[in-house]
């Protein structure tokens, strides 16, 4: 009897410090008046969403079993491409330029999602300056195609080989250290690359950027048409969900997860701990080279300005809201935080705090992502 | 030819002595048991056999190659694998997906054929399900194959841990008390399950503390004091040692 009033008290306390947090956060940028209200918005929405959350969750289980029994059905990587290529096919037809323009977006950033989830989701490796490969990428293209003139599908190779041998070599005295200090370290190389970027005026043009990079062509015909590139994103994102869905469940893939499971009981099962951390690390960055190359076609001109650290950050939320280690999930996640912002146009100066406020209250709520759970997923 | 040699071991702790000069050596297909109090240097010994930790002073050789100063997953692929005092498995993973990180290195699936599924991939990667499978119903785990490891009962949790020593294809197994928080049931289970492993034709030491158990089931014994190895034999000459009696029940008691 008394464990129903308890449950009750404690929602009620903690629906009230949430809110009235938020609601203190958003006093200087909205006066009293508003941050009352917010205060009473987010208090009934927590609390509802709680009461509902009670009732849905047994419920919720039996749906579980449902998927359960269709994941027994197709293999992993088959059935996200399924779910995610039918409605991805049709965009250009059916949306204007501004949709479509942001659906590129998407896919650029998924395919970064999927790297740095191959690093912290799969291997357990916090990095905190993912950008610094998404610029490395960037920057070898531009420079290989505006200085040396390379075209599109030779320039990309060589840049994305450059930045998959930078994260290797960063990484080699990096993984020395562990946990919260690699994180600090990783940080760190972010703002080192962005700042010698800034800095190098000479060979990067410092912070007016490069411009004029020529758009990719495809068997002689030149890709400037927006959904032309569109196809070309989703190509390479399919082939990082391929890829890096058949990595995951294979041999490499299992001494990655088990790597962050615990690292000595996978070196006593003869999984030579730092070179698949190495490969890790190299194996992101080689995505995060990808999606550069594909940021700077994209945009013909790319500055320092698109490599911050909130970038970072930004990247990693994809891969926490999603769920760690789970494909789909990274990729709900990634259209997640790249859509929101887009709707949320208005709101544009609160587009931080609301990020910050989401994943306080995801973490809160639903630690292990919204698709989380079942991490591992090398079953048949 | 003996399998294991191991002469004059010592690993020291800045001041502490954890374990000093130590030295036997062991046959294939047998049964070792490591004895001795709390703190006597059992698991240090361990870790110096299978590379965790570098041993002080001392070589050890395992099928006639040098093996001190090996890195751990090195010594697991030449073939000692162990279990640890306090339970180590990927907990998130499920229960046959730990047995199959252990055979990581028995397999060879470079990445271009992981990429392109090649049949040779598929077909590795079903025989080593398979194997997997295998080792779990010799441990008696068959039916918690897609349970999460970290979800199992504490005995079921020491049998996978074998299981996965199994599956790395090792041929000398280590365990550090494998029945430690066992009820007798399951005691006498893992009595058969570590005969049956040398029935495999595995050479095996396990550290215990259980004296029913290790008479019952050693080939041979070293008893460790302080770090020091005070006797070695068979069971009937160690049970009636007057050293061993001294270390484990004081000297007043005789
Ligand atoms: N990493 C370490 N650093 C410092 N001292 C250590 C370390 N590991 C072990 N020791 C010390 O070495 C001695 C032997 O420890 P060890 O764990 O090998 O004993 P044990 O025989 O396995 O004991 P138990 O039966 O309790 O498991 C102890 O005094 C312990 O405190
Ligand atoms: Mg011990």
């Amino acid at each position: 009897m008394t464990a129903v009033p308890r449950y009750f008290s404690r929602t009620l306390l903690r629906s009230s410090i949430i809110s009235l947090w938020s609601a203190v956060l958003f006093l200087p940028f909205k006066g009293l008046q508003a941050s009352l209200m917010l205060f009473g918005v987010l208090f009934l929405l927590i609390l509802l969403l709680t009461l509902a959350g009670t009732w849905v969750s047994p419920r919720l289980t039996m749906a579980a079993a449902v998927r359960e029994r269709m994941h027994r059905h197709l293999p992993a990587d088959r059935r996200y491409l399924l779910l995610f290529l039918l409605p991805a096919l049709g965009v250009p037809f059916i949306a204007q330029n501004y949709i479509i323009d942001v659906a590129v977006l998407a896919g650029i950033y998924i395919i970064l999602a999927l790297g740095l989830n191959v690093v912290v989701g799969y291997t357990g490796l916090l990095n905190l300056g993912f950008v610094a490969y998404y610029a490395i990428g960037a920057y070898s293209f531009a420079l290989l195609n505006t200085r040396l003139g390379l075209g599109f599908w030779s320039a990309m190779p060589v840049a994305v080989v450059i930045t998959t041998l930078a994260g290797f070599l960063f990484a080699v005295p990096a993984l020395r250290l562990k946990g919260d200090y690699l994180a600090l370290v990783t940080l760190g190389f972010g703002e080192i690359v962005r700042i010698t970027l800034n800095n190098w005026d000479s060979f990067t043009n410092g912070p007016n950027g490069i411009g004029s990079i020529s758009a990719p062509t495809f068997v002689g015909i030149s890709l400037v048409t927006l959904s032309a590139y569109y196809y070309l994103v989703l190509f390479f994102v399919l082939v990082a969900i391929v890829v890096i869905g058949r990595v995951q469940r294979s041999r490499i893939g299992r001494a990655w997860i088990a790597l962050r499971e615990d690292e000595i009981a996978a070196s006593a099962m003869g999984v030579p701990s730092t070179m698949y951390k190495l490969y890790a690390v190299s194996f992101g960055a080689f995505w995060a080279g990808i999606a550069g190359c594909l940021f700077a076609a994209k945009m013909r001109f790319i500055s320092p300005e698109s490599f911050t650290f909130m970038e970072s950050v930004l990247i990693l939320c994809m891969v926490i809201l999603g769920g760690l280690g789970s494909i789909g999930g990274v990729i709900v996640g990634a259209v997640i935080l790249v859509i929101l912002p887009e709707i949320l146009r208005e709101v544009q100066m609160y587009r931080m705090l609301a990020l910050g406020a989401g994943i306080v209250l995801l973490m809160i709520f639903r630690p292990q992502g919204l698709f989380g759970g079942r991490v591992v997923s090398s079953r048949h | 030819m003996s399998l294991l040699d191991i002469r004059g071991v010592s690993k020291h702790f800045g001041g502490i002595r954890a374990i000093e000069d130590i030295s036997f050596s062991l046959k294939s297909s047998t049964i070792m048991s490591i004895i001795g109090p709390n703190g006597a240097g059992k698991t240090t010994l361990f870790n110096c056999l299978t590379g965790f930790i570098k041993p002080t002073k001392g070589t050890i050789v395992f099928a006639g190659t040098d093996i001190s100063g090996f890195s751990a997953d090195r010594v697991t692929r030449l073939g000692i694998a162990r279990t640890f005092q306090n339970i180590r498995l990927f907990g998130g993973m499920t229960v046959i997906e730990n047995v199959m990180v252990a055979q990581h290195a028995t397999i060879r699936s470079n990445l271009f054929s992981i990429i392109t599924r090649t049949g040779t991939f598929k077909e590795t990667e079903r025989s080593v399900r398979e194997t997997a499978y295998e080792y779990l119903e010799f441990m008696g785990l068959e039916s918690a194959a897609e349970h999460t490891a970290g979800s199992l009962p504490y005995g079921a949790q020491r049998r996978l841990e074998i299981a996965r020593t199994l599956a790395t294809g090792a041929s000398l197994i280590l365990l550090d008390e494998p029945t430690a928080g066992m009820n007798p049931l399951e005691t006498d289970g893992m009595m058969q399950m570590i005969k049956n492993i040398r029935e495999m034709g595995k050479t095996v030491i396990i550290i215990e503390h259980d004296m029913k158990f290790v008479m019952g089931i050693s080939d041979r014994i070293v008893v460790l004091d302080h770090g020091v190895k005070i006797a070695e034999g068979m069971p009937k000459e160690i049970k009636n040692n007057p050293l061993v009696i001294e270390a484990y029940l004081g000297k007043e008691a005789h």
